[in-house]
C-alpha cells in the first residue's frame, strides 16, 4: 500500500509537468523538432527528481535494483540532454552556438550549458567507475557534487525561460528537484569519520 | 593621515571638475546604439523590401538617427525578423525589409511575435552592405516586456562608416 502510494506520487510528479506542457499555446507555432527538443528538456528535468530518490533508497526497491534503475535513468537523462540540445541546434544553430560558447544574450542558457557539462561528467564518471583510481567515498562525493550542479543549473535554466512549461508545474517540479538534491547532499558522508 | 586628506579632497575636486566638464558635452550628443549579442542570429542578407510580412497584426516601429547630432536618417534600409505565429526565425517568410521616411521613421506590419528560445524577442538589422547611406552595421535583438504585446518600438543611432 505504502509502496503503491510512493510510485503513484512519483508518477504524478513526473507526468504533471509533461502533460501541462502539452497544452502550451506555444506548441501550435513550433515545428516538430523544436517541440521534441522542449519535451526532451522537461523529461530530463523530471529525471532529476527520480535520480536522487533512487540513489538514497527513498523508493521501494531493493538496493541492487535501485542501483540498476539509477544507471538506466542516468542513461535516459544523457539521451534527453543530447536530444534537447540537438533539437535546438537544428531549430536555430546560431543561438545554440552562442549558448555553448557562453556568448548568448539570454542568462538562462549559461545555466543550461553548465548543467549539460555536469551531466556529461557525471555520466562519464559512472561509465568509468571501475577504472577510475578513486576510493568509493571520493567517487560518490564527486558524483553527488555534479548532481547538485545539475539540479541547481537546471532549476535556474527552467525558471528563467519563457517557454512551453506551465508555470505552476514548473515551480512545483523545481521545488521537488531541489528537495531531492538536498536529500542526497545530506545522505552522503562528506568527511571521513 | 592628516596630510592625505587634503590630497584626497583635491583629487575628488579634480574628478568632480572632470565629470562636470565632460558630462554636458556627452549629453548634447546622441550616443550610438551598439550591436546586441545574438542580434545577427538567423539574419538573411539582402532580404527584400516588402509592404508587410505575412498576414501582419504586430506592429514593429522604429527611428533611425545619426550619432552626435541626432539627425534623422531617411531611406535607411532596415531588415526585421522574428519567431512569429507564421514561422521560425530562419524561415525566409519571417524576414522583410523597409526604408525609413524623411523623419527617419519606419514601421512594419508583421505576424505576432511569440516567445522562442526563452524570450519573446525581435531582430532588426541595419546592414551597410545593403544601404548607400554610409553608416556602420548594427544588429539589434530587442525583448518584448510581455509576450502579449502587439507592438515593439526600437531606435537605431548610427555612426558614419
Amino acid at each position: 500500500m505504502r509502496a503503491a502510494l510512493i510510485w503513484m506520487g512519483l508518477a504524478a510528479a513526473v507526468a504533471a509537468p509533461l502533460i501541462a506542457a502539452a497544452f502550451s499555446p506555444l506548441l501550435q507555432w513550433r515545428e516538430g523538432v523544436y517541440i521534441a527538443s522542449g519535451f526532451a528538456g522537461i523529461l530530463g528535468m523530471t529525471l532529476l527528481l527520480v535520480q536522487p530518490l533512487l540513489a538514497t533508497g527513498a523508493l521501494p526497491l531493493t538496493q541492487s535494483r535501485a542501483r540498476r534503475v539509477h544507471r538506466m535513468t542516468g542513461a535516459l537523462l544523457l539521451v534527453a540532454v543530447v536530444v534537447h540540445v540537438a533539437g535546438l541546434w537544428i531549430t536555430s544553430p546560431p543561438d545554440v552556438i552562442d549558448a555553448l560558447s557562453f556568448t548568448s544574450p539570454t542568462p538562462f542558457s549559461v545555466w543550461g550549458v553548465i548543467a549539460m557539462w555536469a551531466v556529461f561528467a557525471a555520466a562519464l564518471m559512472a561509465a568509468l567507475r571501475k577504472r577510475l583510481p578513486l576510493r568509493p567515498m571520493t567517487w560518490r562525493q564527486m558524483h553527488v557534487a555534479l548532481a547538485l550542479i545539475i539540479a541547481g543549473g537546471t532549476i535556474a535554466h527552467a525558471l528563467l525561460i519563457q517557454g512551453t512549461m506551465e508555470v505552476v508545474t514548473k515551480y512545483a517540479l523545481s521545488l521537488l528537484v531541489a528537495l531531492a538534491a538536498i536529500r542526497v547532499a545530506l545522505h552522503i558522508r562528506w568527511r571521513p569519520r | 593621515m592628516t596630510t592625505s586628506l587634503p590630497r584626497r579632497t583635491l583629487l575628488a575636486t579634480g574628478a568632480a571638475a572632470l565629470i562636470t566638464s565632460t558630462v554636458p558635452a556627452r549629453a548634447s550628443g546622441v550616443a550610438p546604439t551598439p550591436t546586441m549579442r545574438g542580434g545577427a542570429n538567423n539574419y538573411r542578407p539582402g532580404a527584400p523590401i516588402v509592404d508587410r510580412i505575412g498576414g501582419g497584426g504586430f506592429l514593429m516601429t522604429g527611428t533611425v538617427l545619426r550619432a552626435g547630432d541626432g539627425a534623422p536618417i531617411p531611406n535607411a534600409r532596415i531588415q526585421m525578423w522574428a519567431h512569429t505565429t507564421e514561422g521560425h526565425e530562419r524561415d525566409q517568410r519571417s524576414h522583410g525589409a523597409t526604408l525609413t521616411d524623411a523623419q527617419g521613421r519606419f514601421q512594419m506590419d508583421m505576424p505576432q511575435i511569440v516567445p522562442a528560445f526563452g524570450q519573446p524577442h525581435g531582430h532588426l538589422a541595419y546592414d551597410a552592405e545593403f544601404d548607400d547611406n554610409g553608416f556602420q552595421t548594427v544588429f539589434l535583438r530587442p525583448i518584448m516586456a510581455r509576450a502579449s504585446d502587439t507592438t515593439l518600438d526600437v531606435q537605431f543611432v548610427l555612426v558614419p562608416a
